[in-house]
C-alpha cells in the first residue's frame, strides 16, 4: 500500500510536509512502516483542495487534509479499510463525496486530443503511432467517405483555426476546395513564433505522424496533391522528426503515390523559414516559401484562391491539423461534446510565467482562467497574489482577476481586449509590472514587425518609446493620452493581423491598470520595483552604523558619509547619492543591519 | 456593375474597381502616397503600405485600404469622417516623425508627396519625437540614395522589379529598420543597377534623387580658359516647359537654345545632329547585316538591337552577356556628340580637346553614368564632361534670373545645331526605328520615300512590332519601352520564338519622353504622351525629315569622316559591350 | 516493406502491433520486461533527458533488469523536466519528474524491482481519449 502526498508549493505551504511527519510517525507506531509507503509527489494539480493525500492502489482521494486528520486516516482507512467520508472530495453539483479518484471531475479539467499521443509514441517509430489509431481517420475518408463529406464533417465539428484567430476550419477547406485548379497546395503552418509558446513543436516533436495524416485528409478534401510544411529551421529535432514520419508514411504506402491502395496521391515536402514572427501570418508565410520577402499582402486574393504560387492553397496551423484525425474517427458530434458551443474542442496553452506548475497542457474550451491557474497551474509561486494573465502572446492581451472566472474561448477572450493567440498564457503576480509587461511585448512587435506599413513600421516604435519615457520615470499626462490614441489608430490602419493586434498589450493594460500608469507617470512610482529608473535607494539615518561596509561595496561611489550621528552610535550614518546611484541593489545585500530600503 | 456609396454620393463601377479609382469617378479626393499608377503601361504599386489612404467602410471592423480594397454591392464608404481624418493625420504624421525636416535644401521640395500630403492634412507640428532612422548616403555615378527620407512606399521597388525587371532594389530589413536597398545594403553602383533612374521619377519623396552636376558646369561655364559646348537631347524641348508653368507638350527649342546662350554657354549645340549621325552609322550597320544576312551569311546576328538608350545598354550588358554582339555598334547620340566635338570640331575651331568642356543636355539620369564610361574617354578626358538632367537645367535657368517664357526664340549654333525631322522624334519610343527605317528605305531600295511616316511603329504599347515593305523585302521591327518588355521580347529572340530584323528598346516608359531626368509626371502618363505627340509635330514641322539627307551630316563625312562604318567612324562612333555579371559585387564572394 | 494497400490492412495492422507489444512485455522474463519512456522534446533534451536516459540503460543492464526504453515526446510538464513514465507489467504506469542520475538509479532500484514508489511522481491529471 502506498500513502502519496503532494509536495507541491501550493499544498506544501499548508503543512503537507507535517502530514508526511504525522504519517510516518503513526504507521511507524503501529508497526507498520514496512507495509505501507509514504511517498512525497509532485503537485496534483488540484491546490485549491490542498493538501492532497491519495492512498493507492484503491484510489481514495483526500482533500484538505490537515496534520491532525492523518491519525484517523490511518486508523480507519488503512487498518480497517473504512474510507474516511468528511476528508473526500466532494462533487460540488450534487454534494456527493467521491471514493475513486478516477470519477472525479477534476480530470475533465484537461482533456488530450491534440496532444493525445505526445508522450505516448515514440515519434519515430510509426508503428507505434499506427498501434494507437493513426493513419485510421485517413483510411476511412479515402475509403468510406466523399471529399464533400470530409469537409461537412469538418464543419459540422466546429473545429476553428488554432493559430490565433479562430477561423472555421472546415470552411477554409470548402472554399479551397470549390476553387478549381490544376494544382492546390496543402500548406501546414509550423512557424510558432509567439514568444513562450510552443504546443506546435512539441506536437511535432511528439506526434509528427498525426500532423502527416491530418495533410493528407485535407489534400483529399480540397483535392490537393501536395502538402508542404512551413516550419522554423530553429526546430531542427521537429524537423528530423517530421521527415522521419513522412519517410516512413511513404514506405507504408500512407503518403506518396495511390495511398492505401486507393489511387489518391499525395505527398509532403518541407520548407525552412528563418523564424520571422510575421510569417506566421498566411500570405506572409506563403510569400516566404516562394522565395519572397516574408511580409504579408492584402487580402483578398485569399490564398483559398491565389495562394502558394498563384495556386488554391489551404493554410492550417499545426494544432489544428492534430485535431482532425480525430475529429473523423470518433465523428463531428463527439467533438462538440467538449467545449463551447462556439469554440468547440479544446485547446493547448503554454503555462509559464508566476505560477507553480509551468508546462503544457490542453484544456477544453470554456475551462476557467481560474481553473487552469489554480487547480491546473498549482496556483501563483510562492503564494504572492495573481495580478494578470497575458494570453496571446504579443497580439494579446492582460486579463487580470476580476476575468477569473470569464470561461474562456476565442470569442470571449476577444471580448476581454485579449485573444486566443497560439496559446501562450503567461502568470503574473504583484512583482510584474504592467507598463513594463506592455513594453517588452511592443519591444518584441517592433523587432518582428516586416516594415511594410507604417502604423506598424513607425507606430509601434513610437509606442515603444513612449512606454520607455514612462517606465523612465519622464512620463507625462499627455503621453498616456498619446499613448492610447496612437495604439487606437495603429489598431484601425494597420495592414496585417500582426499589426492590428499589436496595440493590445498597450490598450488591455491601459484599461485594466491604469492607476499603474498614473503612478508612474504622476508619482514616478513603480510599485513592482521593476522600473529601475523610478527606483530610490534610501538609507535609514536610525538604524545605520555608519560602518561604511555599503560605500566600499559600491561600484558607483554613489555612497558616502552623513553629517548625522544617531543617538547610541558613534560615528555619522551613511547617504546616498541619488544621482550617481545605479540601484545595483549591492549595498542592501551588504548591510547587516537592514538600514537600507528601496523606496 | 457595383452599386456603392461614397460619403453618401451613390457611384456605380465595373466589378474589381478599387474603392480609390470609384472616389476618384465620383469626384471624391481621398489622398495616397505609397499609390503609382502609370495608367496604360500596366503598372501599379498598390502595396497598401502607406496607409494614408484608409477609408470607413460601414460595417467593418478597421478602416480599409482605398487603393487596394475593391468595391463590393451595397458598401458604403466614408473617406473624411472624424475617424478617417484622425486616423490618417496620424498615420502621417508618424511617417513625419521619421523623417528629417529638411525641406529647405531637399532636392524634391516642391515637388515632394509627402510634402503636400502634411500641407492637405495642415500638420503644423509631430506629436511624436523619437528615433529617426539613419543610413549611408549612397552616391551612384547617376543616382543618390538617401534612405533617411524612405518612407518605405515601395514604389522604386516596383518600377525596378516590375517595370524594368532589374531588380536591384528591393524591401531589407525588419520593423523600423526596413528600407529599400541593394541586395546586402550595398551600393548601387555594386550592384545590378542599370541608372534607369524610374525609381527616381517614382520616388514620392527626397530619398532617391540624380546626382547634381550643375555646379560643375557653372564652374566651367566661369572659368575663362574653357570654351563650354552644350547640346540637348530631343526630348528636353517638349518638357523643360513644364517647369515654367507651360503645358506638357509645348515646344520651347528655341527658347531654350535662348537661355542656354544667356547661361553662358559658348556654343549651343543640338544632340539631334549625332542623332541623324547615329542613324547613319546603325542604319548602314543593320542594312550590312540584312545584306550579309540575306547573301546566305550565317555568322551574322540579327536582329539588330539599337544602342542608343543607356539605361538599356547597361541591363543587357547585366542580363544579356550571350548577346552583346546583337547590338549595334554605334555609340549613343551624346556619345557621338562627344567624340566629334572634342576631335572634328575641336580640330575645326583650333581648339585643344582637354580645353573643352562639352555638356549635355538629357531627359535622363543614365547619361550621367554613360558619358563617366571608360571606353568614352580619350587619355581620361571624357567625350562629354556633364550631363545634366532637365529638371537641373531648369534649376539653372531660373537661378538665373531667367524665364523661359519670356525669352526669345533662337537658333542652335552651326554646324553642330542642324538636324532632321527624324532625329527629333529619336525621343519617343518608336522614334528610332522610323529615323533608321526612313533612311534604311531609301538607301535600301534606292527609292524615294512617298510617305515618311510610318504611323505603324508609333503608340504607346509596351510591346510593338511592325512590318515593313522594303519594295518586296519584308523587314521586321519589333519596339519595345520598359526594360521588362525588353526582357521578353529579347528572350523571345532568344528562344527562338521570333524573328526580327531590328529591335527598338528604350528603358524608360515611353521612351525618353518619360526618362528619368525629365519634369516629374508624378505617374501621370497622359503628359508623357504629350510630349510624345509634341516630337511628332517638330518632326512633321521640319523642312528635312531624314537624317541622310542632313546637308551638316554630308558635310561631315565629306570633310572627316569619310564614309559611315568607315574606319574613323569606327574609331570614333562605334563602342563594345562588356558582359557585366560578374561586376555585381557581392559580400564574402 | 509491403504497403498498406487497405483499411482492413491497416486495422490489422494495428491488431498486431498492439499484440507485438504484448509479445514483447510477455517474452522470456514476463515479470521483468519494464517499458520505461523518456520525454524527449527540445526542452526535454536540453534538460538532460538523453544524458539521463543513457544513464539509465547503463545501470539497467548492471541491474539485469530487462527494460525496453524508449523515446516519445513531450508530457506537457516542463515545471518537472527531465520526466519519464515507467511501466511495470501489470501495474498502472508511472510518471516521475526531475529525473537526475540519483533518482533514475532509485527508480531502477526501488520501484522497478522492489514495486517501491519514490519520490518526483507526477500525479496524471488529465483526461485521456482512448477511454
Amino acid at each position: 500500500m502506498h500513502v502519496l502526498i503532494c509536495g507541491g508549493t501550493g499544498c506544501k505551504s499548508s503543512n503537507s510536509l507535517d502530514i508526511i511527519d504525522n504519517f510516518r510517525t503513526i504507521l511507524k507506531e503501529k508497526n507498520l512502516q514496512n507495509e505501507v509507503q509514504v511517498i512525497k509527489t509532485g503537485c496534483f494539480g488540484f491546490c485549491e483542495k490542498g493538501p492532497i493525500v491519495k492512498i493507492m492502489p484503491d484510489n481514495t482521494f483526500y482533500t484538505q487534509v490537515k496534520p491532525e486528520d492523518v491519525r484517523r486516516i490511518v486508523e480507519e482507512h488503512i487498518v480497517k479499510g473504512r474510507k474516511v467520508p468528511e476528508l473526500l472530495y466532494m462533487n460540488p453539483e450534487n454534494k456527493e463525496h467521491v471514493s475513486d479518484s478516477k470519477h472525479m471531475d477534476f480530470y475533465k479539467k484537461q482533456i488530450r486530443i491534440a496532444l493525445r499521443n505526445c508522450g505516448f509514441v515514440d515519434p519515430e517509430n510509426i508503428e507505434e503511432s499506427i498501434s494507437r489509431g493513426g493513419y485510421e481517420a485517413l483510411a476511412k475518408c479515402l475509403t468510406e467517405m466523399t471529399p464533400e463529406q470530409v469537409i461537412a464533417e469538418m464543419k459540422a465539428s466546429g473545429l476553428r483555426g488554432r493559430g490565433g484567430a479562430g477561423f472555421p476550419t472546415g470552411l477554409k477547406w470548402e472554399l479551397c476546395a470549390k476553387n478549381k485548379a490544376d494544382q492546390k497546395y496543402v500548406i501546414c503552418n509550423a512557424d510558432e513564433g509567439d514568444p513562450g509558446a510552443f504546443m506546435d513543436r512539441s506536437i511535432l516533436e511528439g506526434d509528427p505522424n498525426s500532423i502527416v495524416e491530418a495533410m493528407a485528409i485535407c489534400g483529399y478534401a480540397i483535392g490537393a496533391t501536395k502538402g508542404l510544411v512551413y516550419i522554423r529551421a530553429e526546430y531542427p529535432l521537429a524537423i528530423e522528426r517530421l521527415r522521419i514520419a513522412i519517410a516512413q508514411a511513404r514506405e507504408y504506402g500512407l503518403l506518396g503515390e495511390d495511398v492505401l491502395g486507393t489511387g489518391f496521391n499525395f505527398d509532403i515536402e518541407l520548407r525552412y523559414g528563418a523564424g520571422a514572427f510575421v510569417c506566421g501570418e498566411e500570405t506572409a508565410l506563403i510569400h516566404s516559401m516562394e522565395g519572397q520577402r516574408g511580409e504579408p499582402t492584402l487580402k483578398p486574393p485569399f490564398p483559398a484562391v491565389s495562394g502558394y504560387l498563384g495556386k488554391p492553397s489551404n493554410v492550417n496551423n499545426v494544432e489544428t491539423l492534430a485535431n482532425v484525425p480525430v475529429i473523423i474517427t470518433k465523428g463531428a458530434a463527439w467533438f462538440r461534446t467538449i467545449g463551447t458551443e462556439k469554440s468547440p474542442g479544446t485547446k493547448v496553452f503554454a503555462l509559464a510565467g508566476q505560477i507553480n506548475n509551468v508546462g503544457l497542457i490542453e484544456v477544453p474550451m470554456g475551462i476557467t482562467l481560474r481553473e487552469i491557474i489554480y487547480e491546473i497551474g498549482g496556483g501563483i509561486k510562492d503564494g504572492r497574489q495573481f495580478k494578470a494573465v497575458q494570453t496571446g502572446g504579443p497580439s494579446g492581451g492582460c486579463l487580470t482577476a476580476k476575468h477569473l472566472d470569464t470561461a474562456i474561448d476565442y470569442d470571449s477572450l476577444v471580448a476581454a481586449g485579449s485573444m486566443m493567440g497560439s496559446g501562450g498564457m503567461v502568470v503574473m503576480d504583484e512583482t510584474s509590472c504592467m507598463p513594463a509587461i506592455a513594453k517588452f511585448y511592443l519591444e518584441f512587435t517592433c523587432e518582428e514587425s516586416c516594415g511594410k506599413c507604417s502604423p506598424c513600421r513607425i507606430g509601434n516604435k513610437r509606442l515603444c518609446e513612449i512606454l520607455e519615457k514612462i517606465t523612465s520615470g519622464n512620463g507625462t499626462m499627455e503621453d498616456l493620452q498619446n499613448l492610447r490614441n496612437l495604439a487606437a489608430v495603429i489598431k484601425d490602419t494597420a495592414l496585417c493581423g500582426l499589426g492590428q493586434t499589436s496595440p493590445n498589450p498597450v490598450l488591455s493594460t491601459l484599461d485594466n491598470f491604469w492607476d499603474e500608469y498614473v503612478e508612474h507617470v504622476v508619482d514616478k512610482k513603480c510599485r513592482a520595483g521593476v522600473c529601475k529608473k523610478l527606483m530610490k535607494y534610501e538609507i535609514d539615518r536610525e538604524k545605520c552604523i555608519g560602518c561604511g561596509k555599503c560605500a566600499k561595496g559600491c561600484p558607483a561611489d554613489a555612497i558616502s558619509s552623513a553629517n548625522y550621528i544617531a543617538p547610541g552610535h558613534k560615528l555619522s550614518s551613511m547617504t546616498i547619492d541619488a544621482e550617481k546611484c545605479l540601484k545595483c541593489g549591492a549595498c542592501i545585500s551588504g548591510c547587516k543591519f537592514g538600514a537600507i530600503s528601496v523606496k | 456593375m457595383i452599386n456603392l456609396t461614397i460619403d453618401n454620393k451613390p457611384v456605380q463601377v465595373e466589378e474589381g474597381t478599387t474603392i480609390l479609382k470609384a472616389a476618384r469617378k465620383a469626384g471624391i479626393h481621398i489622398p495616397t502616397l505609397c499609390h503609382y499608377e502609370l495608367k496604360g503601361m500596366k503598372l501599379e504599386n498598390r502595396p497598401g503600405g502607406c496607409r494614408v489612404c484608409v477609408v470607413e467602410v460601414k460595417g467593418r471592423r478597421n478602416l480599409a485600404p482605398a487603393c487596394a480594397t475593391d468595391c463590393m454591392e451595397g458598401m458604403e464608404v466614408f473617406t473624411h469622417s472624424a475617424r478617417v481624418v484622425n486616423a490618417r493625420r496620424t498615420v502621417v504624421e508618424l511617417i513625419l516623425s521619421d523623417h528629417p525636416a529638411d525641406c529647405l535644401t531637399c532636392a524634391k521640395s516642391g515637388e515632394c508627396e509627402l510634402q503636400s500630403l502634411a500641407q492637405y492634412l495642415g500638420i503644423r507640428d509631430i506629436p511624436f519625437k523619437g528615433e529617426q532612422s539613419h543610413y549611408r548616403a549612397d552616391f551612384s555615378p547617376s543616382i543618390v540614395r538617401d534612405m533617411d527620407k524612405c518612407i518605405m512606399c515601395r514604389r522604386c521597388e516596383t518600377m525596378c522589379n516590375k517595370f524594368q525587371t532589374v531588380g536591384a532594389l528591393s524591401g531589407v530589413n525588419r520593423g523600423f529598420k526596413a528600407v529599400v536597398a541593394p541586395a546586402f545594403e550595398q551600393d548601387l553602383q555594386d550592384s545590378p543597377c542599370t541608372f534607369c533612374g524610374q525609381c527616381v521619377m517614382a520616388c514620392p519623396v527626397g530619398a532617391l534623387t540624380e546626382v547634381d552636376h550643375t555646379r560643375q558646369v557653372i564652374n566651367a561655364i566661369n572659368d575663362p580658359k574653357k570654351t563650354v559646348v552644350v547640346q540637348t537631347a530631343p526630348a528636353v524641348r517638349v518638357a523643360l516647359g513644364e517647369e515654367f508653368g507651360m503645358q506638357p507638350g509645348e515646344i520651347v527649342t528655341g527658347k531654350m537654345a535662348a537661355a542656354l546662350r544667356r547661361l553662358g554657354f559658348d556654343y549651343v549645340f543640338d544632340t539631334d545632329f549625332a542623332a541623324d549621325l547615329t542613324i547613319m552609322e546603325e542604319g548602314t550597320e543593320l542594312l550590312g547585316r540584312i545584306s550579309k544576312a540575306m547573301a546566305g551569311d550565317k555568322s551574322v546576328r540579327l536582329p539588330i538591337l539599337t544602342s542608343c538608350c543607356p539605361g538599356w545598354v547597361n541591363f543587357f550588358e547585366h542580363n544579356f552577356p550571350d548577346m552583346l554582339d546583337v547590338p549595334s555598334t554605334a555609340k549613343s547620340p551624346q556619345q557621338m556628340f562627344g567624340a566629334i566635338t572634342k576631335s572634328y570640331w575641336a580640330q575645326k575651331m583650333g581648339l585643344k580637346r582637354e580645353d573643352i568642356v562639352c555638356v549635355s543636355i538629357m531627359p535622363c539620369v543614365a547619361k550621367k553614368y554613360e558619358c563617366q564610361r571608360d571606353e568614352f574617354k580619350v587619355d581620361g578626358n571624357p567625350d562629354v564632361d556633364y550631363s545634366l538632367t532637365t529638371r537641373e537645367l531648369a534649376r539653372f535657368i531660373k537661378q538665373y534670373n531667367l524665364n523661359l517664357k519670356d525669352l526669345p526664340v533662337e537658333d542652335f549654333d552651326s554646324p553642330l545645331g542642324q538636324s532632321t525631322g527624324a532625329a527629333v522624334i529619336f525621343g519617343t519610343t518608336g522614334g528610332v526605328i522610323e529615323a533608321a527605317t526612313r533612311t534604311a528605305y531609301e538607301v535600301f531600295t534606292g527609292k524615294k520615300l512617298d510617305k515618311v511616316d510610318f504611323t505603324e511603329l508609333r503608340g504607346m504599347e509596351g510591346i510593338r512590332d511592325a512590318h515593313v515593305d522594303f519594295n518586296g523585302t519584308d523587314i521586321h521591327i519589333g519596339i519595345a519601352h520598359g526594360l521588362s518588355n525588353a526582357r521578353r521580347l529579347l528572350e523571345m529572340v532568344r528562344n527562338g520564338e521570333a524573328q526580327f530584323h531590328a529591335i527598338e528598346v528604350m528603358a524608360c516608359p515611353g521612351g525618353c519622353v518619360g526618362g528619368a531626368g525629365q519634369p516629374y509626371h508624378h505617374g501621370n502618363t497622359e503628359i508623357i504622351q504629350k510630349r510624345a505627340d509634341a516630337l511628332y509635330r517638330e518632326d512633321a514641322g521640319k523642312p528635312i525629315r531624314k537624317s541622310h539627307e542632313n546637308p551638316d551630316i554630308q558635310t561631315l563625312y565629306k570633310e572627316f569622316l569619310g564614309e559611315p562604318c568607315g574606319h574613323l567612324s569606327h574609331e570614333l562612333l562605334h563602342t563594345h559591350y562588356f558582359d557585366r555579371t560578374d561586376k555585381v559585387v557581392i559580400e564574402g564572394k | 516493406m509491403t504497403k498498406v494497400k487497405s483499411l482492413a490492412d491497416l486495422k490489422a495492422m494495428r491488431e498486431r502491433l498492439q499484440s507485438n507489444l504484448d509479445v514483447r512485455e510477455k517474452a522470456e522474463h514476463p515479470e521483468s520486461l519494464v517499458q520505461i519512456k523518456i520525454a524527449m522534446a527540445t526542452c526535454g533534451i536540453a534538460a538532460g533527458a538523453k544524458q539521463v536516459m543513457e544513464h539509465m540503460m547503463a545501470k539497467a543492464d548492471e541491474l539485469k533488469i530487462a527494460a525496453v526504453f524508449t523515446q516519445t515526446g513531450c508530457m506537457g510538464y516542463c515545471h518537472a523536466e527531465p520526466t519519464l513514465e515507467v511501466r511495470v507489467p501489470g501495474k498502472d504506469p508511472v510518471v516521475f519528474g526531475h529525473v537526475d542520475n540519483d533518482r533514475a538509479d532509485e527508480i531502477l532500484t526501488k520501484y522497478v524491482m522492489d514495486g517501491e514508489l519514490v519520490e518526483g511522481i507526477i500525479p496524471v491529471n488529465y483526461e485521456t481519449i482512448d477511454k
